[in-house]
């Protein structure tokens, strides 16, 4: 029993655990953990190992004991530096930060922190996923942050593929290398197409019976301006006169009420092309400043503005699921 | 990875070539020591402004221009020196196109087997100080490649830690990783040039070029003390054969088996040879020892099996008084008396008078040394050219020569007058270094005197040069040549704090020869002989030193991974807190946070209370507090230590 929980504690039985079974994220910081650090020698390690066979050759042929002196400094600093290289990966601290959804089409921007609590520099940590690679040096006691860009081609969630963190540091000859896969996810929005909006559907209020001429809407009063008005309402005349900038407000919940709805968009795109128009209208009628809703089969979501408002029907589009029956 | 290397690594490396090759500048063909001077400023100047490298075809003509050059400078592609030139040529031009990391790292590991190279030439203690230099700034450009954006100071201070804490497995692979004896196959035939060392043949001229030279030839370490000075007779080679202008060994047939009658007991002591190429090696008269892989002729003449090319030490006993029988056969004492015909007649007819006067050999070599004490002969180490009468022309004429024309004109005499005389080079004299007690005889101290066969008394040593010059052999070279005359530097007797120095240096030198140079087979069998393991072979070398390089290794991760362990010195201190107040039933939950623990404890303990506070305020502040200081750490154990519960 003592010898099997030897093994489970072994390099090779975790090596072995990559490829037997499906690695899952691991939520927090991640400890590079010495029996999850591999090292190999690099292919320039194999030539510096033929180049000393070489030069031991030449040492033995020649009688050259300094030859000999030489050669064995060279092979004992090799040596040495492969506990170095093993060193500088381990017992550091990795875990992912927040990232930001991005579209699809984009780089998803994986921020990884790396942490170092001891007295010594970690330098050329060197990470990789899914082909992309990036370095950092992390201070003695400090962490630094590498950013992973992972591009995106579909919507949906993503979820930062397995991470290699490896090092080379401080000659070359040896590679150590662990894999972590931090519990981060991010959601792709699908890529928003640039069609125009749609005519805006003024749906007068129920309720109120409140019809007060289509198109024009009952002028409230005047607030002031914040970033994400529309430049439509904004109270131009005021601010010739150089007041300061102020937003027009209307009243009638019927106005300007702008529904996106799936059902809408002709039968001549598929389904990506029709999340992909909803998610440029979302951006459009967000810009514009319209108070927008959004139908999707299977869920509404009601009119509003803002950016919070904005993420929440991208993410509806994002995470969308036909249903076989829906076309 | 193939990115540019880095700007101040690459420099780095320019100057790392630069040092390896700087050994090889005086023996490498100037044309390539300029090439690859161009080579190197012109990389070194393209990576400082971004100026373009050269274009590949110039490289190509460059190979074939180079190859063509080394091929008519050295006649040849292959050996040791064209060998090295060719390694400096191609790796400047490697340098050329160097323009990722990958051809960086390859010109790299090419410079480490230049540094080897200097040790072909030279492995004294300043080549090996400079190589340690050209490795340093080597590893440091390698580390740079790895590690760019640091500054370059770093890459020095991070190479000299690594080849600091790799000194402890260099060492143990130098004394165990198990010793063959080179050669492991044919060496290139110029792999001995330029090692000075006695000639074969005795010419007027030859020898005094040699004096000049303050190069060591051999050390001795005398197991008691030293003899006096006129015992010090260190017999080399022979000479037999006389064509009236050189003197050579001959193809005298001689048993292999040197007989003499000793007298007195025998003089112990090591001699440590210094490569000269030639199969002499050197022992007091007379020698009563053969070195290992030696043999020895009936003229008691030591000859290694090869060559001598690399530092020899052989153990050496002689006896100083003898009675030398070894050569008296017939044949070999009419090669004694040999001499061509119609040379040297004024010599001829004086040695014949000598015989016609004298009743026996002892009287002709009496009257013999006689005429040499009052001809007015003086000692010169730049002595008058001679005619093809040599011995008339010096003893009559010029009459100043050197140790060479003394005993090349006292054999000659002799053999005239019917005595069988041969003629013996070596060395003579010696100097005792006071610092490590070694007698150093440099080729400076080379000599040449005379053998007689007196019948009964068998070979007598008879030194002419000694009969003239009385003080060349009481006193050495510097008290035997007139004041005016140049001297080999070190000899000259005005410059004792110099002299001072040198014996130091040559002290360190020797130490540096005896036990790094020196550490053969023979040197590592004795060190497992200590070891208590007198019949290593390769395999339990091998052992050894996988297991003690392996030992080395782990102990050296252990403590650099151990150290590296977070943190830390307050968590353990914190630990053994806790593990305390548990033994006093006060088990720390572990979602307790130190200050819920403190609280808990203090209600529990008052009487440790202001203990309990202090521990756990430091250990926040140590664990948690902006800048903890380090002594706090040693103050928090104190604490836990003294803690009474």
């Amino acid at each position: 029993m003592a010898l099997d929980r030897l093994l489970r504690h072994s390099q090779a039985w975790q090596f072995w655990q990559l490829f037997t079974s499906r690695a899952r994220p691991e939520p927090g910081a991640i400890f590079l953990a010495q029996r999850r650090v591999y090292i190999l020698p690099t292919r320039h390690g194999v030539t510096f190992g033929v180049a000393l066979l070489l030069m031991l050759i030449g040492s033995i042929n020649y009688g050259l004991s300094l030859g000999y002196v030489l050669t064995f400094l060279l092979a004992g600093m090799g040596l040495v530096s492969m506990v170095h290289t093993y060193r500088n990966l381990a017992h550091l601290y990795v875990s992912a930060g927040r990232v930001e959804p991005v579209f699809a089409g984009e780089m998803a921007l994986f921020p990884i922190h790396i942490e170092n609590r001891h007295d010594f520099e970690r330098v050329a940590i060197c990470l990789s996923a899914s082909d992309v690679t990036t370095k950092c040096d992390v201070n003695r006691r400090a962490t630094a942050v590498a950013t992973l860009g992972i591009p995106t081609a579909r919507r949906g969630r993503l979820s930062l593929p397995r991470v290699t963190v490896e090092t080379r540091y401080p000659v070359g000859l040896f590679r150590a290398w662990s894999y972590v896969q931090p519990d981060v996810e991010t959601l792709v929005y699908p890529r928003p197409d640039n069609a125009q909006l749609p005519p805006a559907q003024l749906i007068p209020d129920t309720g109120a019976a409140l019809s007060a001429g289509i198109g024009t809407d009952d002028f409230a009063g005047l607030r002031p301006y914040q970033p994400t008005d529309s430049p439509r309402h904004i109270a131009w005349k005021s601010v010739a006169h150089g007041n300061d900038v102020l937003t027009k407000v209307f009243a009638g919940r019927g106005a300007e009420e702008l529904w996106l709805d799936y059902a809408d968009l002709l039968d001549g795109l598929d389904v990506e092309q029709r999340l992909s128009r909803l998610a440029g209208w979302v951006l459009l009628a967000e810009r514009e400043g319209y108070a927008y809703g959004m139908l999707l089969p299977g869920k509404t979501i009601r009119p509003a503005h803002g950016p919070a408002h904005r993420d929440e029907c991208l993410k509806a589009l994002a995470l969308y699921e036909p249903r076989p029956s829906a076309r | 990875m193939n990115l540019a290397p880095a700007l101040a690594s690459l420099l780095v490396l320019c100057a790392g070539i630069m040092l390896a090759a700087a050994p090889h500048i005086p023996r490498l063909p100037s044309w390539v020591s300029a090439l690859a001077l161009a080579a190197v400023v012109w990389r070194a100047w393209a990576a400082w402004r971004g100026e373009p490298m050269p274009r590949r075809w110039l490289l190509y003509v460059l190979v074939i221009f180079g190859v063509a050059g080394v091929l008519v400078t050295h006649r040849t592609l292959f050996g040791r020196d064209a060998g090295v030139t060719m390694l400096v040529l191609f790796l400047a031009l490697k340098l050329l196109e160097t323009r990722t990391q990958r051809d960086a790292i390859i010109v790299t590991f090419l410079c480490y087997f230049l540094a080897l190279t200097s040790f072909f030439y030279s492995q004294s203690i300043q080549v090996a100080g400079l190589m340690l230099v050209t490795v340093l700034v080597l590893t440091a450009a390698l580390i740079g490649f790895n590690a760019p954006g640091r500054p370059p100071l770093a890459y020095f201070r991070t190479a000299g830690v690594l080849l600091a804490q790799g000194l402890p497995v260099m060492l143990l692979l130098f004394l165990f990783f198990p010793r063959v004896q080179g050669p492991l196959w044919g060496m290139p035939t110029d792999a001995y040039a330029g090692m000075t060392g006695l000639s074969d043949s005795m010419t007027p001229g030859a020898i005094s070029s040699l004096s000049q030279s303050d190069a060591i030839a051999f050390r001795v370490h005398f197991d008691d003390e030293p003899p006096h000075k006129k015992f010090l007779y260190w017999r080399g080679p022979v000479f037999w054969d006389f064509d009236g202008h050189s003197w050579v060994r001959g193809n005298l047939p001689l048993p292999r088996q040197a007989e003499f009658v000793p007298d007195g007991p025998p003089l112990t002591y090591t001699v440590t040879v210094e490569p000269h190429n030639r199969r002499w090696l050197f022992a007091i008269d007379l020698p009563s020892l053969v070195p290992p892989n030696a043999n020895v002729t009936a003229d008691y003449e030591l000859r290694s099996r090869v060559p001598v090319r690399t530092r020899t030490r052989y153990a050496m006993s002689s006896f100083l008084t003898y009675r030398a029988t070894g050569g008296d056969s017939d044949e070999a004492l009419q090669a004694a008396l040999r001499l061509p015909t119609g040379f040297n007649p004024k010599a001829t007819a004086l040695a014949r008078q000598w015989a016609r006067e004298s009743n026996n050999p002892q009287e002709i070599l009496v009257r013999g040394i006689e005429f040499f004490r009052h001809a007015g002969l003086g000692y010169t180490l730049m002595p008058p050219p001679l005619g093809r009468n040599s011995v008339d022309d010096f003893l009559f004429g010029t009459k100043r020569g050197f140790c060479e024309h003394f005993s090349s004109a006292f054999a000659y005499m002799m053999r005239a007058a019917g005595v069988p005389t041969r003629v013996v080079t070596g060395y003579q004299g010696g100097e005792v270094n006071p610092v490590d007690g070694y007698l150093v005889v440099r080729q400076a101290d080379a000599h040449a005197w005379t053998e007689v066969w007196l019948g009964e008394r068998g070979w007598v040593r008879v030194d002419p040069t000694a009969a003239a010059v009385p003080l060349r052999v009481e006193s050495g070279l510097a008290a035997a040549v007139p004041a005016e005359e140049p001297l080999p530097f070190l000899v000259r007797p005005d410059l004792t704090w110099l002299r001072a120095l040198r014996f130091n240096w040559e002290a360190l030198a020797n130490y540096w020869n005896q036990w790094v140079l020196g550490y053969n087979p023979e040197r590592q069998r004795g060190l497992f002989n200590r070891l208590g393991m007198p019949e290593a072979n390769w395999q339990a070398m091998a052992q050894v030193l996988f297991w003690t390089v392996g030992a080395v290794v782990a102990a050296f991760a252990f403590w650099l991974l151990r150290r590296a362990r977070p943190g830390d010195a307050a968590q353990a201190a914190w630990i053994k807190f806790c593990a305390k107040l548990a033994r006093r039933g006060t088990l720390r939950s572990p979602s307790e946070g130190p200050q819920a623990f403190r609280a808990r404890a203090v209600r529990l303990h008052p009487a440790a209370a202001r203990s309990i506070d202090a521990i756990t305020a430091l250990y926040i502040d140590l664990r948690y507090g902006p800048e903890p200081d380090r002594g706090g750490v040693a103050r928090l154990r104190a604490l836990v230590r003294e803690l009474r519960i």
